[in-house]
C-alpha cells in the first residue's frame, strides 16, 4: 500500500552521468521491496509539468534520525529529470511510493544472474543483498553504452558473487552488449532465475536468452506512465497470462516487474489482434 | 487496507476545515459534497481509497464503460504538454458486465455515491448498456460520455453534432430507470457548445457534464512523427482550464436551472471556485489527480475554506455568483484598507471632492467572520461626495468607529 509524502532532500551527489538523491521518506522503507518504484512529482506547486516521473527505488534505511530513508538514482533525459538533478538539500519533493509489483525471489538457494543496463542497476542493488541473505549464488551482469552511464560498479562488485561489465564502447568492461555475454554467465552458474532492469530492447533479449536456458525470468519494464498508481491506462503492454489470454495489462500496478516469458516484447506497442477485447478486424 | 468506514456527512466539518454547508444537487442527486473524480482519470476509486477516503468526496464517477471488453489503443497513449496532458487510451475497458460484477460491487460495498460513465459507438450499442443498466442497482446516476467516434457516421463525434448529440442521450433517457439522473458530457470541440446543451437537455438529459478533453496532437521532433500512436489525442490539466470555465458560464448564461458538473484542469480549491462562480453545481477533479492522487479530496478542502474566507456560509450561495456580480459590490474592499502612505483620502473629503483614486493593500481583520463578505463591503459603491464616514475609523487621527451594519 503506497503512501504520500513531503520529502527533504538530504543529498545530492553525482555518479558517473546520473545523481543520487537521498530523501527523508518515514514509514517507505518498511514498505520497499527490491523492484518497487516510487514517483516524484516535478517543478513545485505551480508547475507546467503535470505528471510525476518514475524512479526505481535504490536504497532504503529504516531507522537513523530522520526516521527513514530513500535513494533513488536519475539519469537525466529531459526536462523532468534535468530539474530533479539540480535539486539541492533541503529542498523538497513530492513523493509517492513504494509503487508496483516488487521482484519474486526464490524459496530455494539456487543460483541467480541479474542483469542491468544503465540506470537498471539502480534497483538491483538490493535485490542483490536480499538473494545472498537467502544463501543464492548472484552473477550480475552490468552493461551501458559508455562507462559513465554505468552505475554502481564498485557496490556491485560487493553486492554479488561475480561481476561483469560490459559497454557499447569499450570503456569499461568487455566491448558489447550484456546479451553477448549472458548466455555464458547462465550456462556457467546454472542460474535458475534471471533478473533484468534496463530498455525495453535488452529485457526482450534477455528474457529469450533466458527461456533458451530454461531459466525462469523476472524483467522490470518501462513503459511512460502518466498516474503511475494504476488509474490512467496509459502504461500498458500485451502481457499473457496463466489462462493463455493476452491482455493489455498496466505496468504500474501489475508490473513493472514481470515474467519475461509472459511479456509479449515484440507486440509492445500494439493491439495484438488476438487481446482480449481487441478491434475486430472487419473484412473489407 | 484496513480503513475504518466512516459515515457520510458533510465534509466540511472536520477539525481542519472551516464549517461550510458543502451540499449540493445535480438534479435529483443530492450531494453531501461537491468535488467528485472525472470519468477516466481515477478508473473505479480503488486505488485512490488508498490515499483518502473516497466515501467524503461528491461521489465516484467511474472510467467511461462500453459493451465489450476493449483493449483500447496502442502505446504511446499519452504525452505531457505545457500545463496538461494528451491521452489516446481508446477506452479501454473490461465491458459492461465485468464491471457490474466487480467495480460497481466493491464501490457499492465501500458506501461510495457513484456516477456510471457509459460509452458506445453507436447508439445501438448505448441502447443496449442502457437497458441493461436498468435492472441493475447501486449507483446513483450516469454519464453519458459522447466524445466517442460514431461508427455508423464515418468515425463522427457524437457529441460534435446536436442531433446525434441528443439522439444517444434520448436513447439512454427512454431505456434507464426514469428517477434515474441522466448528466451528458460536452465536448468543448464546437462552434457554439450552447446549441449542443440545448439539444441533449431537450431529448431528456437531467445535467451537464462540462467539459471533456480538447482534442489536439504533438509531434515528436526526434522520431519526426506524431508523439501519440493514435496521432490525435484528449487535451486535459489546467491548459484548458479557461476553455472549460468559458463552457460553463456560457451554458449557465444559456440555461440557468440546468444542473452542471464543471470540470476541466482543476487543480487547487481556488480553480474549482471558478467553477462554482460560474454556474457549476459540483467539480470533478480528473488531470491533477495523476500529479497528485490526493488531489480531489485536497481540492474539496481547499474549497471549502476559500468559500469561507469570501463569507459564504454553504456552497449554494456562491453557484453561479458571477453571473449576479454586477448587483453585488465587489467584495475585495472588504479586505483592503486604504493605504494613507499614498494619498489622503480624509483630506480629498474634507475638500468635499470625489475621490476617484484610491490605493488599497491587504487587511485580514477587516473581514466580518459572520458575515458574507458581499454585506460588509457596500463602502466602495457609496464612494462619493459624501459618505467618507465610513472611512473614518482608518484615519490615523481620529477615534476608531465601527463600520455600520447593513450599509
Ligand atoms: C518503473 C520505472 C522505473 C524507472 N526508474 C528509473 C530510475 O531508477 N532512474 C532513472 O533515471 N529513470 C528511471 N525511469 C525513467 C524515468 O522515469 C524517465 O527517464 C523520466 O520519466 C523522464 O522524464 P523527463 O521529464 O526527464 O523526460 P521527458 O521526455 O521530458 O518526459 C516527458 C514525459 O514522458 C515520460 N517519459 C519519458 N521517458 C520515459 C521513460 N524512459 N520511462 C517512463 N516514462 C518516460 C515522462 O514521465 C514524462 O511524462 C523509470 C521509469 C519507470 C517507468
Ligand atoms: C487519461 C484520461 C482518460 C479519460 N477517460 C475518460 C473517459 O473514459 N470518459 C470520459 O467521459 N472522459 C474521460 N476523460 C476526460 C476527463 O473525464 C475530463 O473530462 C477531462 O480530462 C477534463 O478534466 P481534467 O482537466 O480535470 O482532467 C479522460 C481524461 C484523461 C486525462
Ligand atoms: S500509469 Fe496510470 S495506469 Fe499505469
Amino acid at each position: 500500500m503506497p503512501i504520500q509524502l513531503r520529502a527533504e532532500v538530504l543529498d545530492v551527489r553525482k555518479a558517473g552521468a546520473y545523481s543520487v538523491l537521498s530523501l527523508t521518506a518515514a514509514g517507505m522503507p518498511e514498505l520497499a521491496r527490491p523492484g518497487h518504484f516510487v514517483t516524484v512529482s516535478m517543478g513545485g506547486e505551480e508547475s507546467s509539468m503535470m505528471l510525476r516521473r518514475a524512479f526505481a527505488v535504490y536504497q532504503v534505511k529504516s531507522r537513523g534520525v530522520y526516521g527513514g530513508t530513500l535513494e533513488i538514482v536519475v539519469g537525466v533525459e529531459g526536462k523532468g529529470t534535468q530539474w530533479l538533478s539540480e535539486r539541492r538539500r533541503h529542498d523538497v519533493l513530492d513523493i509517492v511510493g513504494p509503487l508496483g509489483r516488487p521482484f519474486i525471489l526464490p524459496k530455494e538457494r539456487v543460483p541467480c544472474v541479474i542483469v542491468a543496463g544503465g540506470y537498471g542497476s539502480a534497483a538491483m542493488f538490493m535485490l542483490a543483498e536480499q538473494l545472498r541473505d537467502r544463501g543464492c549464488r548472484v552473477d550480475v551482469v552490468m552493461g551501458a553504452s559508455t562507462e559513465s552511464k554505468l552505475f554502481g560498479v564498485l557496490e556491485m562488485k560487493r553486492a554479488s558473487s561475480k561481476l561483469i561489465i560490459t559497454t557499447d564502447d569499450g570503456s569499461a568492461g568487455e566491448r558489447g552488449r550484456v546479451t553477448d555475454v549472458l548466455p555464458g554467465v547462465i550456462d556457467k552458474s546454472e542460474a535458475a532465475v534471471v533478473y533484468a532492469a534496463g530498455p525495453m530492447g535488452m529485457l526482450s533479449a534477455v528474457a529469450a536468452i533466458a527461456a533458451e536456458h530454461r531459466a525462469y525470468s523476472q524483467c522490470s519494464v518501462e513503459e511512460a506512465m502518466a498516474c503511475g498508481i494504476g488509474v490512467c491506462m496509459t502504461c500498458v503492454l500485451p502481457v499473457v497470462g496463466a489462462d493463455g489470454v493476452t491482455r493489455m495489462v498496466r505496468s504500474c500496478v501489475e508490473g513493472p516487474v514481470f515474467r519475461g516469458d509472459r511479456v509479449r516484447w515484440d507486440d509492445v506497442g500494439t493491439i495484438p489482434s488476438d487481446a482480449f477485447g481487441a478491434p475486430v478486424v472487419e473484412a473489407s | 487496507m484496513s480503513r475504518a468506514i466512516i459515515g457520510r456527512g458533510p465534509i466540511g466539518v472536520t477539525s481542519e476545515t472551516p464549517r461550510i454547508d458543502m451540499s449540493t444537487s445535480l438534479g435529483a442527486m443530492q450531494l453531501d459534497a461537491p468535488v467528485l473524480t472525472a470519468s477516466g482519470c481515477a478508473a473505479s476509486g480503488r486505488e485512490l481509497d488508498e490515499f483518502f477516503d473516497i466515501t467524503h468526496l461528491g461521489a465516484i464517477v467511474t472510467k467511461s464503460i462500453m459493451m465489450h471488453p476493449r483493449a483500447g489503443r496502442p502505446t504511446p497513449r499519452m504525452a505531457e504538454t505545457p500545463s496538461g496532458m494528451l491521452n489516446s487510451i481508446g477506452l479501454q475497458g473490461p465491458g459492461l458486465d465485468a464491471f457490474i460484477e466487480t467495480d460497481l460491487a466493491w464501490l457499492e460495498q465501500r458506501g461510495a455515491r457513484i456516477i456510471v460513465s457509459i460509452a458506445g459507438s453507436s447508439v445501438e450499442e448505448y441502447v443496449k448498456i442502457a437497458q441493461k443498466l436498468r435492472y441493475v442497482s447501486g449507483f446513483d446516476a450516469i454519464e453519458v460520455n459522447i466524445s466517442c467516434p460514431n461508427v455508423e457516421d464515418r468515425g463522427q463525434v457524437f457529441a460534435c453534432n446536436p442531433e446525434a448529440a441528443a439522439q444517444v442521450v434520448q436513447a439512454v433517457r427512454r431505456h434507464v430507470d426514469q428517477h434515474t439522473p441522466v448528466l451528458a458530457k460536452l465536448s468543448p470541440d464546437v462552434t457554439d457548445i450552447t446549441d449542443v446543451a440545448h439539444a441533449v437537455v431537450r431529448a431528456g438529459a437531467s445535467g451537464l457534464s462540462v467539459i471533456n478533453t480538447a482534442l489536439g496532437m504533438v509531434i515528436d521532433v526526434d522520431r519526426m512523427r506524431p508523439a501519440l500512436a493514435g496521432v490525435m489525442g484528449g487535451l486535459s490539466g489546467p491548459a484548458i482550464r479557461p476553455i472549460a470555465v468559458r463552457c460553463v458560464w456560457q451554458i449557465r448564461e444559456a440555461m440557468p436551472n440546468i444542473p452542471i458538473l464543471g470540470m476541466g484542469g482543476i487543480r487547487t480549491g481556488l480553480d474549482a471556485l471558478q467553477f462554482i462562480l460560474a454556474g457549476a453545481n459540483a467539480v470533478s477533479v480528473g488531470t491533477a489527480t495523476f500529479n497528485d492522487p490526493s488531489a480531489p479530496i485536497r481540492v474539496q478542502r481547499e474549497l471549502a475554506q476559500a468559500l469561507h474566507e469570501r463569507g459564504f456560509a454553504s456552497l449554494q450561495e456562491a453557484i453561479s455568483f458571477a453571473h449576479r456580480a454586477h448587483d453585488v459590490p465587489e467584495p475585495l474592499l472588504a479586505q483592503f484598507t486604504v493605504d494613507e502612505s499614498d494619498g489622503d483620502p480624509d483630506g480629498a473629503n474634507e475638500d468635499g471632492k470625489e475621490i476617484t483614486e484610491i490605493v488599497v493593500r491587504p487587511a485580514d481583520d477587516v473581514v466580518d467572520e459572520d458575515r458574507p463578505v458581499a454585506e460588509v463591503v457596500q463602502i466602495r459603491r457609496d464612494t462619493g461626495t459624501e459618505p467618507f464616514d465610513q472611512y473614518k475609523d482608518w484615519a490615523a487621527d481620529q477615534a476608531p468607529e465601527p463600520v455600520p451594519d447593513g450599509q
